[in-house]
């Protein structure tokens, strides 16, 4: 029997960015908070500390800071035709575990979402007409608009202290900045990180063919940054070990080096690690998740937490699986179309990418902050470019330049070198420092039949079933890729370096072994119409008021940006409505 | 260790297994342990095949398996100017700590059944962990080159062994229960990981690997190399963890 606890007002499941920010913003408006994280605690100076914390075999390949799959993971079929089969070993993406979550061991990749890709469906059949999007291709408009959301952007921004510099300050474009990004308030934070030689080159590359290059939103310290909670982060090293890795310079934003320092000195907040929530104890009468029930995973025994107010911040296959158990929403049926629950799974494209390998250049790969550290562009984007007869809709964001030179993972060769023995040897001591890549990271728009629900025969250690992923690339997936790929390979050209690789556009099913990126998204949709989504635009669930569902699993598409800084936008956007209004009078915040 | 691996190279063609040159191999382990290496015209081959490959004891490797893996690391990373072999570099040492510690008993590797026939893109799903695999995979290495060159691989010719990793590359060399190729990748997966891991775990001794790329290391601070060196060659030597333990 679980052992009951006392009543609180509020419970966060999940200690990462978004139940740090929840608690946070809950604790200030006066609320007893309990952070309820399944991992055990992780601190900068404890954990992340050199000079283990440059281990790469630990950290990159060996997955110290990601969940393990022995306890739980998530199962895969490409149509809902096929059995599903668990991913035993994590490859494609890495969720993270432990206090901080994947906010302790991401890149730092901070984008705000183009205005188009808020407002997506009404946007595209405006300009493309009523019967441009397909039946198949489910997407939505994100309830919230881009203007409405820029505040909390920026909120988040001031609170990672992100280096960039801004291509539209409030309407006025400026060169060196993302001319296509929504018109911001204010100026990034921090100045843009140093230049990379990788970058210069794509910087030069990318004006030549009349592109607009800037510097990716970095959430590595360009110089040491003070932020709103009066937290200060030290200047980055340029180690190049950020994805993957803790930061031991508290460098790179991450709830450690941003918000936990002053909710743990809170004595409304309360963090249990090692509390691995079970279930929500739903009511579905009253319309109210009345308690979650959590185990101890250093004894297994049970707690049940009453709570007057839930923030579900665990990462997206969670949030699904814990609102799937407990019946919160009808799951989504995908020859039926109805239900919303599990909807609208996404995921991202990657584009291929191709390499360039200059003789006369250095480009010391290893000197780099994680964020992508060379140069954008968006001329490629969203709807930045005008896709009639195309036949696909959404872009990419384009990058090159190096993230680490980790040689276990990172050593590029040029096109026909054999993988092992002589040849290899000397194509990788010629090429390692001469070489770098340019990628693609596509949107991935909604399609029908990609969705998740709860596995049958799968089960995890806590006996619970798993998450089953219903999920494929598409039509629209693969026309993106190609279009892409022809854009790289321009690129690449007009870098005029010594050897390319050739044109690679991946083709055929998804895989979960290559790593592609951690931004899975979807399956607890934010929308307009209960019918087909499952929270409100305040991330509040339709079906139970003092339930608060954030992370990327409110998205009801991805776009090709990496997720975080939307989900930091939106989980200050939905703690601000608890905290002013939900809060003064529980209830529905939309009718529905 | 400076200079040319040529010659440690030309010893590694007449690698001798591990299996038979135990009880010879005191000759040359000494002449390391004195940090003398002896000319290499001077010594037995066996001395010659201690002194390439490591002498470090093992944890689970059978001697069998233990010469398989050198022949097969060093095929894969052979000396030449460039590097040590891959074993004189300490990468079977680090093949055989993996496989003994927790990633060979297969942490972070969902176990549960059942394990049906999947497609490539499902990944990893055979019921084996990283030990077992490789047992299995060595065992069925060794069994195809008796069929096809009359020996174990850790026996063949230089040629040989290269001809016959590439047959396993290309899944030409029929495995039961799992195919040649899939044997061949996490061979070479932890092949470099061995090369190219801190040297704390065994391998990548002299952080050979880092120097063949020229990957610098620790402590990787370079917040003023970072303009310092922009388009220039990072000079420092390499440092590795215990460089700062």
């Amino acid at each position: 029997m679980a052992i009951i606890l006392k009543e609180v007002d509020a419970v966060c499941v999940g200690v990462g960015f978004t139940g740090s920010i929840a608690a946070r913003e809950l604790t200030k408006a006066g609320l007893k908070v309990v952070g309820l994280e399944r991992g055990a605690n992780r601190s900068t100076r404890e954990d992340f500390a050199l000079p283990n914390v440059r281990d790469d075999l630990k950290y990159a390949v060996r997955q110290e800071l990601f969940q393990d799959t022995q306890l739980e993971t998530v199962s895969l079929r490409h149509t809902p035709g096929e059995t599903a089969l668990p991913i035993r070993r994590l490859g494609s993406f890495l969720p993270g575990v432990g206090v901080g979550g994947a906010g302790a061991h991401w890149n730092g990749v901070t984008w705000r979402l183009l205005p188009t890709d808020h407002n997506l469906r009404t946007h595209l059949e405006s300009r493309y007409g009523k019967n441009a999007i397909s039946a198949e291709m489910t997407i939505e408009d994100f309830p919230v608009s881009y203007d409405e959301l820029e505040p909390y952007y920026d909120r988040f921004e001031k609170l990672l202290g992100v280096s960039g510099k801004a291509g539209n300050l409030r309407g006025q474009k400026i060169d060196g900045g993302n001319v296509f990004e929504g018109p911001r308030q204010s100026e990034y934070p921090n100045k843009p990180l140093a230049m990379s030689m990788a970058g210069a080159i794509m910087e030069k590359a990318a004006r030549e063919l009349g592109y607009h290059p800037f510097r990716a939103p970095a959430a590595n310290m360009s110089a040491a940054y003070t932020n709103p909670e009066g937290v200060t982060l030290g200047a980055c090293e340029y180690c190049g070990h950020c994805e993957r890795f803790g930061c031991e310079a508290n460098a790179k934003s991450s709830p450690q080096s941003c918000i936990l320092p002053v909710l743990l000195a809170d004595d409304r907040f309360e963090l249990r690690t090692h509390a691995y929530v079970k279930e929500l104890l739903y009511d579905r009468q009253g319309k109210k998740v009345k308690a979650v029930r959590y185990v101890d995973t250093r004894n297994g025994e049970e707690y049940e937490q009453p709570a007057g107010l839930v923030v579900l911040g665990a990462y997206v296959f969670n949030n699904n699986l814990l609102m799937m158990q407990a019946g919160i929403g009808e799951q989504y049926d995908p020859v039926t179309g109805n239900g919303a629950l599990g909807r609208n799974y996404c995921y991202q494209v990657s584009g291929g990418g191709a390499t360039v390998f200059f003789e006369d250049k250095i480009i010391n790969p290893f000197m780099a902050a994680g964020a992508s550290f060379g140069m954008n562009i968006d001329d490629f984007n969203g709807d930045n470019f005008d896709h009639s007869g195309l036949g696909f809709f959404g872009g990419a964001w384009i990058s090159a330049g190096t993230s680490n030179g980790r040689p276990i993972q990172t050593r590029p060769v040029p096109p026909g070198t054999p993988r092992w023995g002589r040849d290899w040897k000397k194509a990788t001591a010629k090429w390692y420092n001469h070489a770098f890549n340019i990628g693609a990271s596509c949107c991935n728009y909604a399609h029908r039949e990609n969705y998740l629900d709860l596995d049958p025969t799968y089960r995890d250690a806590l006996g619970r079933p798993l998450v089953r992923m219903t999920y494929n690339f598409h039509q629209n997936d693969f026309k993106v890729r190609e279009y892409m790929g022809d854009v790289l390979a321009r690129i690449a050209r007009a870098m005029n370096p010594t050897i390319m690789s050739a044109r690679a556009i991946p083709r055929g099913n998804y895989s979960v072994v290559p790593y592609q990126s951690t931004h899975n998204t979807g399956g607890t949709i934010t929308g307009t119409n209960p019918k087909t989504s499952v929270v409100n635009r305040y991330l509040q669930a339709w079906q139970a008021d003092n339930l608060f569902v954030m992370g990327a699993s409110v998205f009801p598409q991805n776009a090709s940006y990496n997720p975080t800084g939307v989900v930091g936008a939106l989980a200050y956007y939905a703690a601000e409505a608890i905290t002013t209004r939900y809060v003064k009078s529980p209830g529905p915040l939309v009718r529905a | 260790m400076t200079g040319s691996y040529e010659g440690g190279n030309a010893m590694a063609d007449e690698t001798i297994p591990r299996r038979e040159f135990l009880k010879g191999a005191m000759v040359g382990t000494a002449a390391l342990a004195a940090g003398n290496p002896a000319p290499v015209a001077a010594q037995t081959p066996a001395a010659a095949a201690a002194a390439g490959a490591d002498a470090e004891p093992l944890l689970t490797l059978t001697a069998t398996e233990h010469a398989f893996i050198v022949g097969a690391v060093d095929t894969i990373i052979p000396a030449d100017e460039l590097s040590p072999s891959a074993s004189a570099c300490g990468v079977a040492t680090f093949i055989d700590r993996q496989l003994a510690g927790a990633y060979g008993m297969g942490a972070r590797l969902y176990r549960e059944g059942p394990f049906p026939k999947a497609k490539p893109e499902l990944g990893y799903q055979l019921t084996l962990n990283p030990r077992e695999f490789f047992r299995a995979g060595i065992e069925q290495a060794n069994s195809w080159t008796r069929k096809t060159y009359g020996k174990d691989f850790d026996r063949l010719s230089v040629q040989d062994r290269e001809a016959a990793l590439k047959a396993m590359e290309d899944n030409k060399a029929p495995f039961a229960g799992f195919s040649s190729r899939m044997f061949f990748d996490a061979l070479l997966q932890i092949t470099m990981e061995g090369f190219f891991a801190d040297p704390i775990y065994g391998g990548n001794r002299d952080m050979a690997g880092w120097k063949m790329v020229g990957y610098p290391g620790l402590p990787a601070t370079y917040r003023e190399d970072i303009t310092k060196y922009f388009d220039k060659k990072y000079d420092k030597p390499p440092r590795s963890i215990a460089d700062f333990s």
